[in-house]
């Protein structure tokens, strides 16, 4: 997994609420056994129009957000289906942050395991980092994920919270399974126990 | 000893492990997996050299993408896309070693209606799936969930998931439900009321006297749609119909053990004194038969109301009504019942079981639903499909101008062939409305199987009260 540390990157505004799973990527493109490539359709049914043509007033569509890291998003953000394709899509495209007052569960832990940053902020915070976002290409945040702080074009500075575990392995790029597997010798006396008080599982 | 809820006894029978920050490795008792979101976890284990950790666990079944349509019996599957992915399961089934039921096998068919039926899913375990709707399994009061395809390599790797504790909801639906009101307006409705994200971080335990009354196949349909109102899980204490249903199944356990299992089961219960971090009560008298109108399954009224204005809503919602009702082409203010309805679907996870299409049958029989209407019924598993044909189910709804098709996920997410054209208008009994879900520009009213059957019949969202 890609390391995170701190982005220095241009902010996309989508105010709008439970932007689900299904706008994130439809269902067309889970068809992949890939977990690479999935960038160039990314909010599909919203970016392209029937004949697949871009359509302008999307925000990503527009030259000032082309080349957007950060996502400023309106509440229940990735709510839907467990599809880990959505983090895929989000991070082929570029973006690695994603900033709301509030996500779905499976998706915000799968957002971790694909070196993306879900940040979550109380509304009055997102509102100020949604009117940063409108500005267009002067729409730059820098995150920093060790001193846990967004700072906006004029200088203001958000903290914000992250799991000490999470953020540990992000900042290290480091894979649970191995981490996990330093524990086998736990698994397994969990499972002798079991094999014997409970045989039928 | 402190007093513990259903979750806290599942949760706490589980832990392998508890770090200073309180990250927990939990065991899992079993791993359901199908084809969409497998293959880059299995690839991912072909890489890093690992094996499947303990493939007995392990239970491979494809459903989202196979085709519903009979010819799927002869051959191959056309689509070449879906085929690889259907391939690939089939291939990392059979080289890791797990068990592995194909398209073409009577017990295949949806992933969370197979794990119950084949006894897989028993209560008190922790069942996890790379699908959000395993929520399904906490009918039997085991912590089921979903996870992505990190967590899905993970669990193969160590049968075991990291995971942080969630907060205990309760939800109560308090006396009888009132006639034609069945477990999806339960669940639909308590959406209703919690919102999307009202669950998150919640695992909500669902009880009264009108759960209680649910058979499985409804207890199923509620905790189905838990993930719906943003809970990690729903839960459901076993009791006797629980344990009727497990005996005998090809899984569960028999002789001793199954005494010894019993005895365990009724151990599964929250305690009196336990302490929830949010309670709902809801009167299961105030439920009505209830429709989803916009593109949200939070978007949901009882039946007899009128398409809601942007005006009525606050802030943030605004914005997301005016879409919605731009995209489901509707004007505020108009009946619900005067909705015309194009396309009817029965099945799902939600709605595939032979309970549901008993009540589809009530409504038909001896009727022809509406001309040009097309109308298809998707049993949730070959097995159900069978039953359906034993009890002269599936004749009646032939008979009444249904589709009979067989055992997937069909136009629940319109992976495979069965889709709605741009602006086709669909009365499901499937669980999400999302724009786009059913097919691009799709229109989707989710309500139960009566519900739909009823719409099937005269063209319009109907109460099925006035029928
Ligand atoms: S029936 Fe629908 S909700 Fe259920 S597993 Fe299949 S696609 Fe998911």
């Amino acid at each position: 997994m890609e390391k995170f540390t701190k982005i220095t990157g241009v902010a996309a505004p989508m105010p709008l609420i439970n932007i689900d799973t299904d706008m994130i990527i439809p269902k067309l493109f889970l068809k992949t056994i890939k977990r690479s490539g999935l960038g160039k359709n990314l909010f599909d049914e919203m970016r392209y129009d029937d004949a697949g043509a871009e359509i302008p007033d999307f925000v990503l569509n527009k030259p000032a957000y082309r080349n957007a890291q950060i996502i400023v998003a309106g509440d229940n953000f990735g709510c839907g289906s467990s599809r880990e394709h959505a983090p895929w899509a989000l991070l082929d495209f570029g973006i690695r942050v994603v900033i709301s007052t509030s996500f779905a569960d499976i998706f915000y832990s799968n957002c971790f395991k694909n070196g993306i940053l879900p940040i979550i902020l109380p509304q009055e915070d997102v509102d100020k980092l949604m009117d940063d976002a409108e500005r267009g290409a002067n729409a730059v945040l820098n995150v920093d994920l060790e001193n846990q702080t967004i700072t906006g074009p004029d200088g203001g500075e958000v903290s914000f919270e992250v799991d000490a575990f999470k953020k540990h392995c992000l900042i290290n790029g480091l894979d649970d399974i191995g981490l996990t597997m330093q524990k086998s010798d736990a698994i397994a006396v969990f499972e002798a126990q079991n094999a014997t008080s409970m045989p039928w599982v | 000893m402190t007093a513990k809820t259903l979750y806290d006894k599942i949760w706490d029978a589980h832990l392998v492990s508890t770090d200073e920050d309180g990250t927990s490795l939990l065991y899992i008792d079993r791993h359901l997996v199908h084809e969409v979101t497998s293959p880059q976890a299995f690839e991912g284990l072909r890489t890093a050299g690992r094996n499947v950790h303990a493939p007995d666990k392990t239970i491979a079944v494809p459903d989202h993408n196979v085709p519903t349509t009979l010819d799927r019996l002869e051959g191959e599957v056309k689509n070449e896309e879906s085929r690889v992915q259907l391939d690939a399961l089939e291939k990392n089934a059979l080289d890791f070693g797990v068990h592995y039921y194909p398209v073409n096998d009577i017990r295949q068919g949806i992933v969370h209606i197979v794990g119950p039926e084949q006894g897989w899913t028993l209560p008190g375990m922790t069942v996890v799936c790379g699908d959000s709707h395993t929520a399904t399994h906490g009918a039997f009061g085991a912590l089921a969930h979903g996870i992505g395809t990190s967590e899905v390599e993970h669990v193969l790797a160590t049968q075991t998931l990291i995971q942080a504790k969630s907060k205990n909801m309760k939800v109560e639906i308090s006396g009888k439900l009132q006639n034609g009101v069945t477990a999806k307006d339960i669940t639909m409705h308590v959406i209703g009321q919690t919102g999307t994200a009202g669950g998150t971080g919640y695992v909500i335990e669902y009880c009264g006297e009108a759960i209680e009354a649910l058979s499985m196949e409804g207890r199923m349909t509620v905790c189905n749609m838990a993930i719906e109102g943003g809970a990690r899980a729903g839960l459901i204490a076993p009791d006797q119909k629980t344990f009727d249903y497990v005996m005998g199944r090809p899984h569960a356990p028999k002789g001793a053990q199954w005494e010894a299992a019993l005895a365990y089961w009724k151990t599964l219960f929250s305690d009196e004194e336990a302490v929830f971090d949010k309670v709902l009560t809801i009167r299961a008298e105030d439920i009505e038969p209830s429709v989803t109108w916009g593109t949200s399954p939070e978007d949901v009224l009882p039946i007899s109301a009128n398409v809601p204005a942007p005006e009525d809503f606050t802030e943030g919602k605004v914005d997301a009504v005016k879409r919605a009702l731009d995209y489901m082409g509707l004007t505020p203010g108009m009946k619900l019942t005067d909705i015309q309805i194009d396309t009817v679907f029965i099945g799902s996870c939600t709605n595939g079981r032979i309970e549901d299409f008993r009540e589809v049958a009530k409504v038909v029989k001896g009727k022809k639903i509406k001309d040009g209407m097309r109308a298809m019924v998707v049993p949730g598993s070959g097995l159900v499909r069978a039953q359906a044909e034993e009890e002269g189910i599936a004749q009646i709804l032939i008979d009444a101008g249904f589709e009979w098709r067989l055992a997937g996920c069909s136009m629940c997410l319109a992976m495979n062939p069965d889709q709605l054209a741009p602006g086709e208008r669909c009365a499901a009994t499937s669980n999400r409305n999302f724009e786009g879900r059913q097919g691009r520009g799709g229109r989707t009213h989710l309500v139960s199987p009566a519900m739909a059957a009823a719409a099937a019949l005269t063209g319009h969202l109907t109460d099925i009260r006035d029928l």
